[in-house]
């Protein structure tokens, strides 16, 4: 630590920060904007100035950028002194010599950091009498808008997005006051992660495409903390709707999971929420053609009344959901809604991490790793944001490169500079080339029974007391030496695999590396990607498998938020559903399922309602309501509890507290679930935390066209917020964090204020809660030695591949995803392509497990032979698929 | 009067080759160089008082002091700065044209003394004959086995490459000429850490300008006393290449001591101001340094006689103004020059130039007010020392606020006639 | 589609730098010195040989004044406009090439045969004003000269 003094007061610091860090973790106002937390110092925009004196006795000093000079012992500056406060609205002013202006009419407006920057430096009156320049803007994709002549040419967006996310289709053209940030010509951006774009462009050049459309500004969202439902990493975010439509997802800061950052997976597949395909009636026998609430249940009533019902829960509801189910149906006759080999994979997953003496790392924590080994999976593509982590994680082992050379990390062009492109080791091992090939040391791409085959390679070099396959190739043998000696020569080398190649013995492989990591004296981490956002959850929570299940008899069916025909082949789910009865679906769109239930019950979505998702690193983490939907759409576990009631069953738990404290009481594992956000009850300063910002407009306007009188508040009784403006809007507890505002900060970027420090912690902790940890006894070797892949004769092996756009089930109905999603298709190299007679670009049927679908052909060459890659979760793609036959 | 400079250099500018360097005794303070200890080279050369001549004035020795010496590094560069497109400079284009082997030995001596095995001869795109020129220079040196593995059998390897470049001034700035030689954009680059430390491609890395390593040979030759005896201002070492521009009789290059009178260059060497033209200012050091006006012209042309005198020595090479020409126009000439030029990395000096500009235009074109000239009184405050990344805006600032307190009525003459009485 | 011989000589610059991307400017200059000036294609040809996004080279490409991502002529006229050759008058020189020409700075003859450009001072200060046809420089330049000079530029 380092003491230093700001504005005459004394401060600890830590050193390796630089001066604007310390001047904002203290809590002074020191305005900027090329600095970012997570991109370091270039000092191009030089906003951030202060006056840093020599001595006690220095009264002149000079003027410095606070964020280009190290926080060293005895540092002495002042943030206010008048030749500092001077320069800095010189400063906006300048800027704003070339600035539009256009606030009225833009997105940003309302939460734009240039606005709240402006004000800060307290420049009011511009000088400038002259012509501005002018850009003109390029169309971005579906995601982005661009709107160029706002640009303060603060670089971020490039940094961010070339040397943060590692795209390479966003660049600074040209020079002088003409600089231009965008693509060489007009065209989607392609990085998975150009959705922060939009949170770190300081103005409103890159803006919300799908937020824009409905202009909405921040201070007329109703918003509420939020957990990303589209993959398993279980981002954290903030919901924001308006007009009973949800208008954007922004991220939520949390050091441990997505720090400042989402996917665009996850900012952009809210739009799924405001579908056409969304059910909002109830529906009985195909019709909601006079279909009431009641009408409805008393056709369930009759249909349950001395009937045997079976309830198949869903990985991608959430716990509290599940668990209501299972209780309204009883153990034995509950499916968590996997088929029996996903069931079984997510189960392997779960054991080995718990039962394994490896941890699970936070996204935080595979930052901080040095070395990085996959196994069998596209992470960006199956788990984006950490992939986006890995992408920092190997940079760390070049990091005392800069260390030597006294270069802090903040400084981040020089540092950058000092390391060059090196980067610490990855190796993935994959069925073909994925998104982060560009910065792996070696690829070896096989077919997953080799995967895992490789993995106990490399786990034999590292122990050599651990089982060597047989009949392997001197290339596989010297790739898989090399990999074990790059990732015992880091301290912390992390081991990534997941269920996404649907291959057990791959998992096992990679924990078996893992282990031999550990026993090396390692600090090892091993993390296991899954499918949905609450497939962890779900399998804790305990059921049976999808065809467990059916075998049960039973004529009534139940399914909550689950599309079947997404876990097993159509013919299957068709002969299950046959059987039954009734098939009641309570879901929020329409499905393959929907299609064959004889009542949908409308249900909401996971910003319609409370719930808690437990993520791949096994962290429950809840998420709240945003807003109460005018329809007859209610929380599933709400509705099922109203079936409960209606079949004279009624359960104990009124609210969402109550679920979330018997299912604890019921699930030992879930212990401090409870304990994830304060109850309903809890208050501060007499009130609960308020979901609509005091400046929240039209509120007695917006439902005069059916009544002027001004409708009575909703009460929430399901959390600690209300629905309304009425309420606390200083600092909540850090799971109740609705938005971020700090006096004088309007924008994203008032997180400073949030964090003990710059750039970490919240104050009052991040929220989540770890329920796996690995217990350190009892680990085993799995060792399962497969045998090596054999190409049959004719016939194709299937391999799942991911795309980050249509492989999802929810996020595939957003508009603006939509777009991004291409035709479902099957992956060949050349050389089959050429066996099977088919080119590429070609539309062929193929068979999948007997079952046909009509697909385009590539050719990717890094695939292995006997392969055929078929683009998963894709509409109309057989979700086994196993056998491949090509019809032509 | 010893011109080691320029003692080659032939009145027609026709460049010497290597036999005819040799026979003049070129190479010898390779020979010389490869024999002694790279630490008595740097001492040597900070013992000479050589301050470099790219327009700062560091001393040389010392900035080469700061390589480390110890330690593994992949490569450790020299590299010489020929961007030379400051308004108003043109010396070290006399100096590649015309005797381009005595840049290449004093590389070759000052890589000796640095311990880096790879240069590069950066030169401004514009001079293709000077390209030519070093081209043939270079591959004559290595032929010689002056350059390469194992020069001159001594165990030492410098291998030295030319680089010509693509235009704009910033790259003559040493760190955004680093850039530019990586293939980058020549944005400059924060210093602390300084490229002596971490340079091209992040190793060790020494720039100089062309001038400067133009009198290596010449200190190993002849020693420090001997070369700080050339200059007539103690602690400034050897000679300056001076030269004037504008309407001076003789506009041209002189190899001269320092200490010479500005009255001197003037006067005896440019051969005074053009019949009927009278002397108003100049600005003695190339664009970017502040103007020196009638009252000066007996100040001596040293670094701190200059600096005394408000003003900077630069490059050495001054502008000259004359009474018939209008000094808002030539100040407009030289900002429009630097707003092109910005880089536009920083805030002030992309937006604060081109306002500037417009502003000097709006007076040049009769358009002026009383208030523009505390505007650009502010800008020149704004763009100061140490407000911008590099030194680009700062030096932009220099003739600026020198005319406006030299030239002020000028200014506002144009304001008050509506019109630029000049045109 | 870049030619054999440029290929060759981009290759040829690797050799001088520790990674071939850093060899972007040489390239751009090769690419130019056959071709006067840098298509939207070639730079995606060269992207490809790099091994760079097009968005990176275009990057740098635009930074620098002597790049041209724009056709010119088959000679391009530098005409220095700093400020010694202001005080010399480059103006009338200006003024003649552009009555000569029937061209302002930044455009290209009928004919192809000429494009005009400004360029920062040429270091020749002391015979300003001056301008460069192509690779030649021309000195001491007064408005009378500069017919006979065009002349030789076929
Ligand atoms: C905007 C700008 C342009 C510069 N242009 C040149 C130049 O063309 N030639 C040069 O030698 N130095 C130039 N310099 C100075 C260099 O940054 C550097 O100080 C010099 O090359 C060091 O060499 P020296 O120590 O031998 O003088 C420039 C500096 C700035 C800020
Ligand atoms: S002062 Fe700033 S914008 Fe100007 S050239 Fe230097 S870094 Fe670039
Ligand atoms: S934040 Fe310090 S210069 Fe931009």
């Amino acid at each position: 630590m380092a003491k230093i003094k700001i504005n005459g007061k004394e401060f600890e610091v830590d050193p390796k920060k630089n001066l604007l860090e310390a001047s904002i973790s203290a809590g002074y106002d020191v305005p900027y904007f090329c600095w970012h937390p997570k991109l370091g110092s270039i000092g191009s925009c030089r906003q951030c100035a202060v006056v840093k004196y020599r001595d006690e006795n220095d009264t002149v000093g000079r003027l410095v950028m606070s964020c280009m000079e190290p926080a060293s012992e005895g540092s002495i500056i002042s943030t206010d002194a008048s030749q500092a406060v001077e320069f800095r609205s010189n400063v906006i002013e300048a800027l704003m010599t070339n600035h539009p202006h256009d606030c009225p009419v833009c997105d940003e407006g309302g939460e734009c950091h240039l606005q709240d920057m402006t004000v800060m430096s307290g420049h009011q009156t511009r000088r400038y009498e002259f012509g501005k320049r002018t850009h003109k803007n390029q169309y971005l994709g579906p995601f982005i808008n661009h709107e160029m002549n706002r640009c303060i040419q603060c670089y971020r967006c490039v940094r961010y997005y070339r040397d943060y996310a590692g795209g390479d289709d966003l660049n600074v053209f040209s020079s002088r006051n003409r600089v231009y940030f965008g693509r060489a010509n007009d065209g989607v951006l392609e990085s998975e992660f150009s959705g922060n774009l939009v949170e770190v462009c300081p103005t409103g050049v890159f803006t919300d495409k799908t937020l824009k459309k409905h202009h909405t500004r921040k201070w007329d969202l109703t918003t509420a903390p939020s957990i990303c439902t589209h993959c398993s990493v279980g981002c954290n975010t903030i919901v924001g709707e308006r007009y009973g439509t949800i208008r954007r997802v922004y991220s939520r800061y949390n050091e441990q999971v997505n720090g400042y950052f989402l996917c665009d997976r996850g900012r952009f597949g809210y739009e799924f929420m405001n579908s056409d395909k969304r059910i909002k009636k109830f529906v009985v026998n195909g019709s909601f053609d006079g279909v009431t609430k009641e009408s409805a249940f008393d056709f369930i009533v009759k249909a349950l009344k001395g009937k045997k019902i079976i309830g198949i829960g869903s990985p991608r509801a959430s716990l509290e959901t599940n668990f209501t189910l299972k209780q309204l149906v009883g153990n034995e006759n509950f499916s968590v809604g996997l088929s029996h080999k996903d069931y079984q994979l997510a189960k392997l997953a779960i054991d080995t991490l718990k039962n394994g003496n490896v941890r699970t790392p936070s996204l935080k924590e595979v930052e901080q790793c040095e070395s990085v080994f996959v196994l069998g999976e596209d992470i960006t593509n199956t788990a984006p944001m950490l992939a986006l982590s890995i992408r920092q994680a190997i940079k760390n082992i070049t990091k005392t490169k800069a260390d030597k050379a006294g270069i802090p990390l903040w400084n981040d062009a020089p540092a950058r500079e000092i390391i060059q492109d090196a980067h610490g080791p990855l190796h993935i091992a994959a069925p073909m080339a994925s998104r982060l090939d560009d910065v792996a040391n070696s690829t070896y791409f096989s077919a997953p029974e080799n995967i895992a085959r490789f993995g106990y390679v490399v786990a034999h070099f590292i122990d050599s007391k651990l089982s060597l396959p047989s009949g392997l190739t001197e290339e596989v043998t010297s790739k898989a030496r090399k990999i074990a000696s790059d990732l015992l020569s880091t301290a912390k080398p992390l081991i990534v695999s997941g269920v996404h190649c649907k291959n057990e013995d791959v998992l096992k492989a990679a924990s078996d590396v893992a282990q031999a990591l550990k026993t090396a004296g390692k600090d090892v981490r091993l993390s296991y990607t899954f499918e949905e956002s609450n497939t962890v959850g779900a399998v804790l929570l305990d059921g049976k498998s999808l065809e467990e299940v059916f075998e049960t008899k039973a004529e009534v069916l139940i399914i909550v938020e689950n599309d079947l025909y997404r876990r097993l082949s159509t013919e299957k789910i068709d002969s299950y559903l046959s059987k039954f009865e009734q098939v009641i679906v309570l879901d929020h769109n329409c499905t393959s399922t929907t299609k064959k239930a004889t009542v949908i019950l409308p249900v909401g979505t996971f910003t319609e309602a409370d719930g808690t998702f437990v993520n791949m690193e096994g962290r429950a983490q809840r998420f709240y309501q945003v807003f109460v939907p005018e329809s007859d759409t209610i929380e599933s576990w709400r509705r099922i509890a109203q079936i409960a009631t209606a079949i004279d069953k009624p359960f104990d738990q009124k609210n969402f507290y109550d679920f979330t404290e018997s299912l604890v009481i019921n699930n030992a594992q879930f212990t401090g679930i409870e304990t994830l956000a304060p109850p309903p009850d809890f208050k501060v300063q007499g009130q609960k935390i308020a979901r609509e910002s005091l400046r929240y407009s039209g509120r007695t306007a917006m439902k005069a066209n059916i009544n002027v009188h001004e409708l009575k508040p909703i009460e929430d009784a399901d959390s600690a917020m209300s629905f309304t403006m009425e309420g606390y809007h200083g600092q909540a507890p850090t799971s109740l964090i609705t938005s971020y505002w700090a006096p004088g900060w309007n924008s994203a970027q008032a997180i400073n204020k949030y964090q003990i420090e710059v750039g970490g912690a919240l104050h009052g902790g991040d929220p989540g809660l770890r329920l796996i940890e690995p217990s350190k006894t009892n680990f085993k070797f799995y060792q399962s030695n497969p045998d090596a892949f054999k190409v049959s004769g004719s016939g194709l092996k299937g391999v799942p591949v991911y795309k980050i756009f249509g492989s999802e089930e929810l996020s595939s109905k957003a508009a603006a995803v939509k777009e991004r999603v291409s035709e479902s298709f099957i992956l060949l190299n050349s050389k089959d392509a050429a066996k099977a007679d088919v080119k590429a670009d070609e539309t062929i049927e193929i068979s999948l497990n007997g079952q046909l679908s009509s697909v385009k052909v590539l050719i990717q060459d890094d695939l292995a032979d006997g392969l055929a890659g078929i683009s998963a979760g894709y509409c109309g793609i057989n979700p086994e698929m196993t056998d491949v036959t090509i019809k032509k | 009067m010893e011109r080691p400079l320029t003692k080659n250099i032939r009145p027609d500018g026709k460049p010497l080759f290597i036999k005819e360097y040799e026979s003049l005794g070129g190479y010898q303070s390779v020979k010389k160089a490869l024999k002694m200890q790279p630490k008595e080279i740097t001492e040597l050369v900070k013992k000479s008082n050589l301050k470099g001549r790219g327009g700062a004035g560091f001393n040389t020795g010392l900035k080469w002091s700061f390589v480390p010496m110890e330690g593994q590094f992949e490569h450790k560069y020299l590299v010489a700065n020929g961007d030379e497109m400051e308004p108003g400079t043109f010396k070290d284009r006399l100096l590649i044209e015309g005797d381009p082997h005595q840049l290449i030995e004093g590389m070759i001596v000052t890589a000796c003394a640095i311990q880096a095995d790879e240069g590069y001869i950066f030169i401004r795109g514009e001079y293709t004959e000077a390209a030519e020129i070093v081209k043939k220079a270079l591959a004559e040196a290595y032929e010689a086995g002056y350059l390469g593995k194992n020069i001159l059998k001594s165990g030492f390897n410098f291998n030295l490459h030319l680089h010509t470049s693509v235009g704009r001034y910033i790259c003559g700035e040493e760190t955004a000429l680093l850039n530019s030689l990586e293939g980058k954009r020549a944005n400059p680059r924060a210093k602390p850490p300084f490229p002596q430390v971490s340079g091209l491609f992040g190793q060790p890395t020494i720039v100089n300008n062309i001038e400067t390593l133009c009198n290596i040979p010449h200190i190993i030759n002849n020693g420090a006393e001997w070369f700080n005896g050339l200059s007539l201002t103690p602690g400034d070492g050897g000679t300056k290449i001076f030269g004037a521009s504008g309407k001076v009789k003789r506009p041209g290059l002189w190899e001269l001591p320092f200490g010479v009178t500005l009255r001197e260059l003037l006067e005896e060497h440019a051969g005074g101001m053009r019949d009927g033209l009278k002397f108003k200012g100049c600005l003695p050091g190339g664009a970017s340094t502040d103007f020196l006006v009638e009252q000066h012209l007996d100040i001596r042309m040293d670094y701190a006689s200059v600096a005394a005198a408000g003003s900077r020595l630069g490059t050495g090479t001054m502008i000259v103004l004359d009474d018939k020409t209008c000094p808002v126009g030539m100040v407009l000439n030289l900002e429009h020059f630097f707003a092109q030029e910005s880089c536009g990395f920083c805030t002030p000096c992309r937006e604060g130039l081109p306002w500037t500009e417009k502003i000097l235009q709006k007076i040049e074109n009769g358009k002026g007010e009383m208030k523009d000239l505390d505007l650009l009184q502010f800008h020149t405050k704004f763009m100061g020392p140490g407000n911008t990344f590099c030194a680009l805006a700062p030096g932009a600032m220099a003739p600026l606020q020198s005319a406006l307190k030299y030239f002020r009525e000028d200014f506002e003459l144009h304001i008050k006639e509506h019109k630029c009485s000049w045109k | 589609m870049l030619t054999a011989e440029e290929i060759h000589e981009i290759q040829e610059e690797f050799h001088l730098y520790p990674y071939k991307q850093a060899a972007c400017i040489e390239a751009l200059k090769v690419v130019q010195n056959h071709r006067r000036w840098v298509s939207d294609e070639n730079v995606k040809d060269l992207a490809a040989l790099l091994e760079m996004s097009v968005e990176e080279i275009d990057s740098v490409a635009t930074f620098y004044n002597l790049i041209y991502r724009q056709p010119v002529g088959k000679y391009v006229i530098l005409l220095c406009d700093s400020v010694s050759c202001y005080i010399m008058g480059f103006e009338a020189v200006l003024a003649h090439l552009e009555k000569s020409l029937g061209i302002k700075y930044g455009e290209t003859t009928k004919d192809g045969r000429f494009t005009m450009l400004p360029v920062p001072c040429l270091g020749t200060c002391d015979h300003a004003p001056a301008m460069m046809v192509g690779k030649d420089l021309f000195r001491d330049l007064t408005p009378e000269k500069i017919d006979e000079i065009l002349n030789k530029y076929e």
